[in-house]
């Protein structure tokens, strides 16, 4: 339902009436419409590299707000892989204090602006909002994710740099400045150690920053974060890569550090294994993503130093989040034509609803139940055309998922001039191959101790997707999390 | 790199650095060798200390918008804390990178990156560079002398004035054979030529090295391949982060994807896909060479305005 500005303050005003008299009914709760997130048109947005989503406006955020049932309960603090104490943050929105809302939000979550824009929601806390199970659909849930974004936003300009304690001279090293990273990094030095955060790109923020786009999470957004930990007194360390510049070993014994935590995320792309993959023109999503948001190829022939293919036909294969930000990026750079190719059905897509509904919105085209066999190319090795394979479900596989089953005969050919995989990563093995000492799962993620994230090797931690496969910001977040409170009660025995 | 990082390196690693005064990547010396071969001595203190032969670093100009390139660690010092670039003028980035001089600094190396070269005492080891690839040869051919190997040397370019490295190569060769396409400079042949000649010899080499252009690596692979000779390669393609992260170094090793950053830069020449290599060389050549023009223009236009 579309509502108009005026009819939003209308009805704000006489909810809020109603809530101050302690008469608003659940009943009258649902009835609120939930709000839509402002957006750019996608006509116009696929011109541009901003962001998509633009936020919700303050009476907006109040009535999504006053939505929330309060539940006694909380099922969706228990959704949430941080434990944030939603429904109280919820009601400080409801009641007009952001800033309580910002710092109940500050007590489990160091990045509520990232984690608000990329959050998989409808499957964490929006999964169990009462709200939602109502309506038996989690979009319909509170937006919890645009009211933490919402909040987050309203302090990008605040200069609040976060307590440190006295200085202990212990020296912690962080690995990797994606979200586990910072968050490690912060509460370290909120303890007053000696931080280091080590990054092997020339850019701090990680998968923030080379792989989300532009028009998903600013960079700006980030960099307010990594600026956070200068001001803190954290030391940050560019273009240095654990394990070859410097092994851990020698960190700990040479260097003086007492602690360090392994951040460095999971990598390694993963490819097909089908014939073709190494043509011109089939690319991860991990080399396509970089070229365009680090490197800014997009403003490749005006300023940027590094090319990327200027595609008319797009396919990209995968159904996950990367898989979109592929696919939408492609359109940005003027592809005329971008498929999705993807072997399952919509239902089974990892990605993010939003995520699917803007890269639909945009006109991405679907190609659900096929996948390629082939790459084909012409004498040059550049690609031509893929061949896929039609799929139905079958039965459930291990993840839960029906399993997608070859159509024997049902090969077909689209045309095209780019291919993208996006079909996950695994660990890179970089620091594992350099400390055969920490032990390893046959995947190749490192093991630790869930409770504290200690690896096998003593005073050696580990957070994020090293540990646990493809995962997201917030349990990246939440592990890094967990590490320093282990770190920090470490080194204050020492 | 910022001066912040710069301080944060400083007092991280200051107490294991010889010199106090570590100051970004400067260029400490610089020489043109060939018309568009040229060498530099850059500070890098740590990647000086960790460097092996074989290893490369990536490098880029500046923090917004220059793209980043791999180049081989021809030489390092750890007592100066440098290391020894050479690198040939073929896109804007390797154009741009020649127009700095002593004193300028390089914003941002990364490295060292990449497997060091699998050292061993073979025996007779021939190696064979062509052209820029005399540069990441000649410290492996210096340490496999220091394993006490017997060294045959080939090196050749185009012309005389491509050559690089000849006196070097001099030095620590058992056996140098020099050859240019034309003739303007020892043999008159293509590297595989006296490859061929020393592979009949008897004993035959135990060990081959091949590094330079692809075309010259995939020559002389079907020649090591034909007397049976293990041949090693150091491949050179696109990258970007160079930690196994992109994938755009991939090349068709036995059939199979491999990473030149991290499961390379070496590997055994005879099962590298060398065709396919070539064109991903390329994937971008229409696109680079306007932009090359681009900043030559540009250079020009400021030369006169000078």
């Amino acid at each position: 339902m579309k509502m108009t500005d005026k009819e939003r303050q209308e009805l704000l005003k006489q909810l809020l009436e109603k809530q101050k008299a302690g008469t608003l009914t659940p009943a009258e709760r649902y009835k609120i419409p939930p709000q839509d997130m402002p957006e750019q048109d996608s006509a116009v947005r696929i011109t541009n590299v901003n962001e998509a989503a633009t936020g919700y406006t303050e009476t907006q955020a109040r009535l999504e707000a006053l939505r929330c049932l309060r539940c006694k309960n909380a099922p969706c603090v228990k959704g949430c892989p941080v434990r944030i104490r939603i429904r109280d943050f919820v009601v400080a929105v409801a009641d007009g204090d952001y800033k309580e809302a910002l710092s109940t939000i500050k007590e489990n979550s160091l990045l509520p602006a990232v984690c608000g824009r990329v959050c998989p929601q409808e499957n964490q806390c929006q999964l169990t909002c009462t709200v939602g199970r109502k309506f038996k659909d989690p979009t319909k849930a509170v937006s919890i994710g645009r009211l933490e974004r919402f909040v987050a936003d309203l302090d990008q300009n605040a200069e609040s740099v976060p307590a440190v304690a006295a200085e202990t001279g212990k020296k912690v090293a962080i690995i990797g400045s994606g979200p586990g990273g910072i968050v490690a990094a912060a509460d370290t030095r909120r303890a007053g150690h000696d931080v280091t955060l080590f990054e092997a790109f020339h850019k701090t923020g990680g998968v923030m920053v080379y792989g989300i786009p532009e028009f998903r999470l600013p960079k700006a957004i980030v960099q307010k974060e990594i600026d956070t930990l200068t001001k803190m007194g954290v030391k940050i360390v560019c273009n240095f890569v654990v394990g070859k510049t410097r092994t851990i070993r020698q960190l700990l014994n040479e260097d003086g550090f007492d602690a360090v935590y392994i951040g460095v995320g999971a990598g390694l792309p993963n490819f097909m294994g089908i014939e073709g993959e190494s043509l011109v023109g089939v690319y991860s999503a991990n080399e396509y993503l970089t070229r365009a948001n680090l490197m800014k190829a997009y403003d490749y022939g005006t300023g940027a130093d590094t090319p990327i293919a200027r595609s008319k036909k797009v396919a990209v294969v995968g159904g996950g989040n990367v898989a979109m930000d592929a696919a939408r990026t492609a359109l940005r750079l003027g592809a005329e034509k971008v498929y999705l190719v993807y072997r399952r059905t919509e239902k089974e897509m990892p990605a993010r609803i939003e995520e699917v509904h803007h890269a639909k919105q945009e006109g991405i085209e679907f190609h659900i139940l096929q996948s390629p066999k082939r790459i084909i190319g012409d004498e040059n090795s550049s690609v031509t055309a893929i061949e896929c394979l039609k799929f139905e479900l079958g039965e459930p596989d291990d993840s839960g998922r029906r399993r997608p089953v070859p159509i024997e005969g049902s090969e077909f050919i689209i045309e095209l001039d780019t291919v993208i995989i996006a079909i996950g990563n695994k660990p890179n093995p970089l620091i594992s191959q350099t400390m055969p000492e920490l032990k390893i799962t046959k995947w190749g993620t490192i093991i630790v101790d869930e409770h504290t994230m200690e690896t096998s090797v003593p005073n050696v931690y580990a957070g994020g997707d090293i540990v646990s496969g493809s995962a997201t910001v917030i349990l990246a977040m939440g592990q890094g999390r967990i590490a320093a409170a282990a770190i920090n009660e470490s080194l204050a025995k020492k | 790199m910022t001066n912040r990082h710069i301080n944060a390196i400083r007092s991280v690693f200051g107490l294991n650095l010889n010199k106090d005064t570590y100051m970004s990547h400067k260029i400490t010396s610089k020489k043109q060798l060939s018309a568009d071969v040229f060498t530099t001595e850059i500070e890098a203190p740590l990647i000086s200390q960790a460097r092996q032969p074989g290893q490369f670093v990536i490098i880029s100009l500046n923090n917004e918008y220059a793209e980043r390139i791999p180049l081989t660690i021809a030489d390092a010092d750890p007592e100066k804390g440098t290391i020894r670039l050479i690198w040939q003028r073929v896109g804007k980035t390797t154009a741009e990178l020649s127009d700095l001089k002593e004193g300028d600094e390089i914003a941002n190396i990364v490295g060292p990156l990449g497997n060091p070269t699998h050292l061993d005492k073979f025996g007779i080891v021939v190696c064979v560079g062509g052209g820029i690839g005399n540069a990441p040869l000649l410290p492996i051919v210096k340490a496999l002398k220091d394993k006490g190997n017997k060294i045959i040397s080939i090196i050749g370019a185009r012309n005389k004035e491509l050559l690089i490295l000849e006196e070097q190569f001099a030095g620590i060769s058992d056996e140098l054979i020099v050859t240019t396409d034309d003739g303007s400079h020892g043999r008159k042949a293509l590297v595989t030529e006296p490859l061929e000649e020393i592979c009949r010899r008897s004993p035959k080499p135990d060990q081959a090295f091949a590094i330079g252009p692809a075309i010259m690596m995939k020559f002389c692979c079907d020649v090591t391949k034909k007397f049976d000779i293990p041949t090693q390669v150091s491949l050179n393609t696109i990258m970007i982060d160079g930690t196994g992260m992109c994938g755009g170094c991939r090349i068709e090793y036995d059939g199979q994807p491999k990473f030149v950053c991290v499961d390379g830069p070496e590997f055994d020449g005879h099962k590298v896909n060398f065709d396919l290599m070539m064109k991903r060389l390329n994937a971008y050549k229409s696109q680079e060479q306007k932009e090359l023009e681009k900043y030559k223009q540009h250079q020009c236009k400021l030369d006169m305005d000078k």
